[in-house]
């Protein structure tokens, strides 16, 4: 198995800016926080870094998707860069990690700065979710294209009826229930409390889950992340510059990308699953490593019920029986649990980082520096899995090879 | 044949799609009652969302062609949050299966049926709704519960 090149790589260091529900702070100053940190987490300086990547580059629309662009850092930093990535086309929001990972193991870059950056809680302002719909003005001349055009004329703007009716056929077809997701953001809420950073750490009870007005059911309120303001960076490097580094890194052990069904929300083979499912098995095939090695899991939830996914794609249960794993919560606990999941209290109630947030808490929770909320039992493998629907990208993290 | 018949009401407020030469037909062709999809001549497949060359066989002898406008329901959600001004709350989003070709779907609301009574596997049929914007006379595939022998 180490053939697979990603095994030449580390995640050296992490870092985060200040996170909030609505920070009203110049969003590269934000990036520039946590990218600085991430550095200073490796113990290397900005004149060590030659390789940038990020996700999704540049975009003004939706409004708070994207913070900063590569060569917004790039130029803030006077980085000296051999390799560059930005882009929305990738395999979920750490398909660009991944990308740095490749771009290090062909030698393009010794250490790659990848970082994610959202102000989507300032953007959306007082006026909410609707503030930052397509046509969300209403009326007037706009007109729905692209893959959009199939669903905005349904009055379906958002992921979250999207990913409804993904939940509402698996219910269906495996018995699934509202009481056993609710227990992915029950886990995530008590996770928040210990996590000085999280949005949301008031407590939760199984009656507040099921008595919170609904979304799209079978989501709730709770069912959905909450957008924040916020940036997370981490440095990729090559292993042999370990000698180089503040403290033992966290290896990569293997990553999954595929995409092998249409990348659609509809069209695509099953929908009681998502592309994760051919990226979980393909990350397997790259590693003599079984999900019973796994000592952690840090999932996507920007819905509970792509986490749910997660779960089953990864192989920690098989398909349709993601309910009855997390059913109780005992499963999933962050103290005791077979398989501790988002540790941090996830995008549900940490805020959406989007997707960056896991690799962060991965690493975190890896090295042991978790603090209130760290993983008993020192820990030394976890993956981190980011992306919905046609996006997934996930990576098999490991303290030493 | 299809229902045309169906109250703007239930609805009021859409975006509309931008129509071109490719999905005119199917955005258009509720006029006549008819659901159309754009399918390849030389294989038989039913292309959509439509593409110039067929995916199957790469053919580029593509026509729209009327399929029954029944469907099967796949799966639905009750949508209680307001992402944009105008439906009334809550309405329904449903994926619906069409008989013609296996996962041939689209993504539809559901009309004239009483959210209680919606269920997975239900038979549906097409209901338009039509729309005047500008030059565009759009007609918006809806569904509804299949009448007995129709």
């Amino acid at each position: 198995m180490s053939k697979y090149i990603e095994k030449q790589t580390v995640i050296s260091g992490v870092g985060q800016s200040d996170v909030g529900r609505r920070l009203f702070r110049d969003p590269l100053e934000l990036t520039l926080d946590a990218c600085l940190a991430a550095i200073a987490d490796a113990g290397l300086t900005t004149k060590d870094i030659d390789g940038v990547a990020t996700y999704p580059g540049p975009m003004s629309v939706p409004p708070g998707f994207s913070g900063a662009g590569v060569v917004d850092v790039q130029d803030a930093l006077r980085l000296e860069l051999g390799w560059w990535s930005g882009g929305i086309e990738s395999p979920g929001q750490l398909g660009s990690v991944i990308n740095a990972c490749l771009a290090v193991a062909a030698g393009l870059a010794n250490h790659v700065l990848c970082f994610r950056s959202v102000y989507e809680g300032s953007a959306q302002g007082s006026k909410g979710r609707s503030a930052v719909m397509p046509g969300g003005g209403g009326g007037g001349s706009f007109r729905a294209s692209g893959f959009m055009e199939w669903t905005l004329p349904f009055a379906a703007p958002s992921a979250a009826p999207w990913i409804a009716l993904m939940a509402q056929r698996h219910f269906h077809e495996f018995g699934t229930t509202r009481e056993q997701l609710g227990q992915i953001p029950l886990t995530a809420r008590k996770n928040a409390a210990l996590n000085p950073k999280a949005i949301y750490t008031d407590p939760m009870t199984m009656d507040d889950y099921l008595n919170v007005r609904m979304i799209s059911s079978p989501l709730s309120l709770y069912d959905c992340d909450v957008p924040c303001d916020g940036a997370t960076a981490m440095i990729v490097s090559h292993v042999d510059t370990i000698a180089d580094l503040r403290r033992p890194p966290i290896h990569v052990e293997a990553v999954g990308t595929a995409l092998r069904g249409r990348p659609s929300w509809d069209q695509f083979d099953d929908l009681t699953t998502m592309a994760n499912r051919d990226a979980g098995a393909q990350l397997w095939q790259r590693t003599d490593l079984t999900p019973s090695d796994v000592d952690l899991a840090e999932m996507y939830d920007g819905f509970s019920f792509i986490a749910l996914t997660w779960l089953e794609a990864m192989g920690f249960c098989p398909h349709g029986e993601g309910g009855s794993f997390v059913e109780g919560g005992q499963n999933i606990a962050r103290d005791g649990g077979v398989l501790p999941l988002n540790t941090h209290g996830g995008q549900l109630s940490a805020g959406r980082l989007h997707g960056y947030g896991f690799l962060h808490e991965a690493c975190t929770q890896l090295w042991g520096e978790g603090g209130a909320r760290q993983v008993p039992g020192d820990p030394e493998v976890g993956v981190a899995c980011a992306g919905g629907g046609p996006l997934a990208g996930a990576l098999l993290l490991t303290t030493h090879r | 044949m299809p229902d045309t018949d169906v109250p703007e009401s239930v609805v009021p407020f859409r975006i509309l799609p931008a129509l071109t030469d490719l999905n005119r037909e199917f955005w258009t062709a509720g006029a006549r009652g008819e659901l159309r999809f754009l399918r390849c001549n030389a294989c038989g497949y039913y292309n959509h969302p439509p593409t110039a060359i067929c995916p199957m066989c790469h053919s580029k002898d593509l026509a729209p062609h009327t399929v029954s406008g029944q469907a099967t329901l796949h799966t639905f959600t009750v949508n209680h949050q307001p992402w944009m001004p105008g439906p009334e709350l809550p309405y329904v989003i449903a994926i619906v299966e069409l008989p013609e070709q296996a996962g041939l779907r689209l993504t539809t609301n559901i009309v004239n049926c009483p959210i209680d009574d919606i269920e997975i596997g239900m038979p549906m049929q097409v209901a338009f709704e039509h729309h005047t914007d500008g030059e565009d006379e759009i007609y918006i595939p809806l569904f509804e519960p299949a009448r007995s022998g129709s």
